[in-house]
């Protein structure tokens, strides 16, 4: 591949970036009044003149929007109003336990789905194939922070099984990651399922059969290999998506002290600073995941031209 | 296999009726059919027709007003439970309000919010991506850089940027989820009139005359007509989760209204001693989405006909080898 693809699609991401930071940046100084979100309704006009010219709001737009840049340029995204400490600190602290969630999840997910749809792709319209399409369907259909409060009270309150919430041993991430796979499970599993019949019918896999290779290898190899793409291309949408929202709730139920709860926690300590610090972290991460898809399918399907 | 014809061919002509009642009346009786032959799809109408009709007529139908407040008769269980009331079937809230009737009321906002932001989102890509379908040129390259742009954005933590920056109220909410949602419109749009305008027909079209908008409305537009209403439905589901989710986060709907959402939340921190505060709204909000998803995946194997072989025919081939 060449180093002009990865140029532009580097350029692509650095402009993801400027245009959320570009949102942010209209959301909170010109749609609404930072001042009137982060300051008590009890406060004083003094007080309130005082805090805007803290934060630089007393400035005109443009000056404002210029310095806006040039602290982010220098990762300097200014200090947490709850924790009265930088917040990008707060942020790379909670970090972890995001990525942790986030990635076991959707591992979790994967393990699921792709023997399921394989399995249900084998036989379509038969039991196997109508569960695995029936189950995928409740699954994705089911609100997350419902399912993660549904399976705190079978499996904490009710059995006493597991933790309700927190982090810590393995036991915490059980029930959370739990919660975040299962909608993607179904979702995924539909996928693998819709690709997996697509492929099965091409002419390969009846040469393949023909020949009279063993079955567990035609689909294992020829078959999985080929129907991976849509899959993996869904799952990169999943991995996505989970960050950037679903860990959001499935965090808040759980009080997993990720990047998904610190943000509910700003937005109740009407800390925009943190809030914003937030968004732009997910924003590179979000970009960086999309940039690494581009890759992946170029390592998986060689057909990819990546211009 | 015979009637997979005939009745795809229905559904798929189903929408452009010009009040002849005979025609009506086969397509009616298409879909009917149809849905006979995908009994999950007949749930899913039935459910999803029960809640319309429901959150029309709400008022009439709960038995009391879903904010009116009974501290003595707090936390009631369902009535059929040990310290149930009959006047309070489903049990009643830490506020004393009337589960069923909160529930009742709670349809109304999750479809009404689904609609109108499925209308919104669903309109705006959908001329956006005929546009750039069409028209091409610097007009598709702007519409699709965008489209990518924010098809790559962190969409539900700028939705809680702003929706906390900006009072939460249904209107707010319509607008940040739409602006979040158009862009699937756009792409599959695009994707459609670009592939229907190398068709001889429409080339056809062209030659003899026909103004640009006559063939987008009479040439290209019906092809969009079946992935356009899956889209939609499917996009639904998603927007009835994300108004239940922003809810529960204390930034979709606010009280004194009513929210599915809204009510989870309230009841967590009673899951210890009154399990039915989340278990009745989340149930509601899970039925609702399921059926949406099931009628979904019915319109798109009822009108695709690709679907339609993955549910009847294939699998032989393995099959035959007695896996």
């Amino acid at each position: 591949m060449s180093a002009g693809f990865l140029l532009r699609r580097l350029g692509h991401g650095i402009v993801v970036v400027l245009g959320v930071t570009i949102v942010v940046f209209i959301v909170t100084r010109m749609v609404g009044d930072p001042v009137r979100v982060m300051l008590p309704i009890d406060a004083s006009d003094e007080q309130r003149q005082a805090f805007a010219h803290h934060l630089g709001l007393d400035r005109p737009l443009p000056a404002q929007f210029a310095d806006f840049f040039a602290k982010l340029a220098r990762f300097d995204f200014g200090e947490s109003l709850w924790q009265r400490r930088p917040a990008i600190d707060i942020v790379l602290e909670r970090l972890p336990a995001t990525l942790e969630l986030v990635l076991v999840g959707m591992a979790l997910a994967l393990l699921l789905a792709i023997p399921l749809g394989v399995i249900a792709a084998l036989r379509p319209g038969r039991g196997w194939d109508r569960a695995t399409v029936s189950l995928s369907l409740l699954g994705l259909s089911l609100p997350q922070f419902w399912l993660g409060l549904l399976l705190i009270i079978l499996f904490a309150v009710e059995w006493g099984l597991l933790p309700t919430s927190g982090r810590g041993t393995p036991g915490h991430l059980i029930l959370p990651a739990l919660t975040l796979a299962l909608p993607a499970t179904g979702r995924l599993a539909m996928i693998a399922r819709s690709s997996m019949i697509d492929e099965l019918n091409q002419p390969y896999v009846q040469t393949a059969i023909a020949k009279g290779l063993p079955l567990r290898r035609v689909v294992g190899l020829h078959a999985l290999r080929n129907a991976a793409n849509p899959v993996l291309t869904l799952a990169g949408w999943e991995l996505i998506r989970s960050l950037a929202g679903y860990a959001v709730v499935v965090e808040t139920v759980f009080a997993w002290p990720g990047l998904g709860y610190v943000a509910i926690q700003a937005i109740q300590r009407q800390d925009l600073v943190l809030l914003q610090t937030v968004v732009f972290v997910v924003a590179i991460m979000v970009v960086a995941i999309n940039l690494a898809m581009d890759l992946v399918y170029k390592a998986i399907d060689p057909r990819i031209q990546l211009e | 296999m015979a009637m997979t014809k005939s009745t795809a061919g229905t559904l798929a002509h189903a929408a452009p009726l010009h009040g002849r009642p005979h025609e009506l009346f086969n397509a009616l009786r298409g879909i009917a059919r149809e849905l006979r032959a995908d009994k999950l799809g007949a749930f899913g109408t039935m459910i999803l027709l029960v809640l319309v009709i429901v959150a029309i007529a709400a008022p009439a139908l709960a038995p009391y007003d879903p904010a009116a407040q009974s501290l003595a008769d707090r936390l009631l269980p369902p009535a059929w439970l040990a310290g149930g009331s009959p006047a309070h079937w489903l049990g009643t809230d830490h506020l004393g309000r009337d589960v069923l009737s909160r529930t009742i009321h709670g349809a109304r906002v999750s479809l009404l919010v689904g609609v109108a932001v499925v209308a919104l989102a669903g309109t705006f890509g959908t001329v956006l991506g005929l546009v750039a379908g069409y028209f091409g040129g610097r007009a598709d390259t702007i519409i699709m850089r965008a489209v990518d742009i924010q098809v790559a954005f962190p969409a539900l933590l700028l939705a809680l940027i702003i929706l906390t920056v900006v009072k939460p109220t249904p209107g707010t909410l319509v607008i940040v989820l739409a602006a979040n949602g158009w862009m699937v419109y756009a792409r599959l749009v695009r994707g459609v009139v670009l592939s229907s305008r190398q068709s001889l027909y429409v080339e056809a079209a062209e030659i003899v005359g026909c103004r640009p908008l006559r063939v987008i409305f009479r040439h290209v537009l019906p092809n969009l007509t079946s992935p356009l209403v899956t889209l939609a439905t499917l996009e639904f589901a998603r927007i009835v989760l994300a108004e239940a989710a922003l809810s529960f986060l204390g930034l979709g709907v606010q009280p004194p209204a009513t929210s599915w959402g809204l009510d989870v939340a309230a009841g967590k921190n009673y899951i210890f001693d009154a399990w039915w505060l989340v278990t009745v709204p989340g149930t509601a909000i899970a039925l609702t989405v399921l059926s949406i998803n099931l009628v979904a995946s019915w319109i798109r194997i009822a009108t695709d006909p690709r679907e339609r072989q993955k549910r009847f025919a294939r699998g032989a081939a393995v099959s035959e080898m007695g896996a």
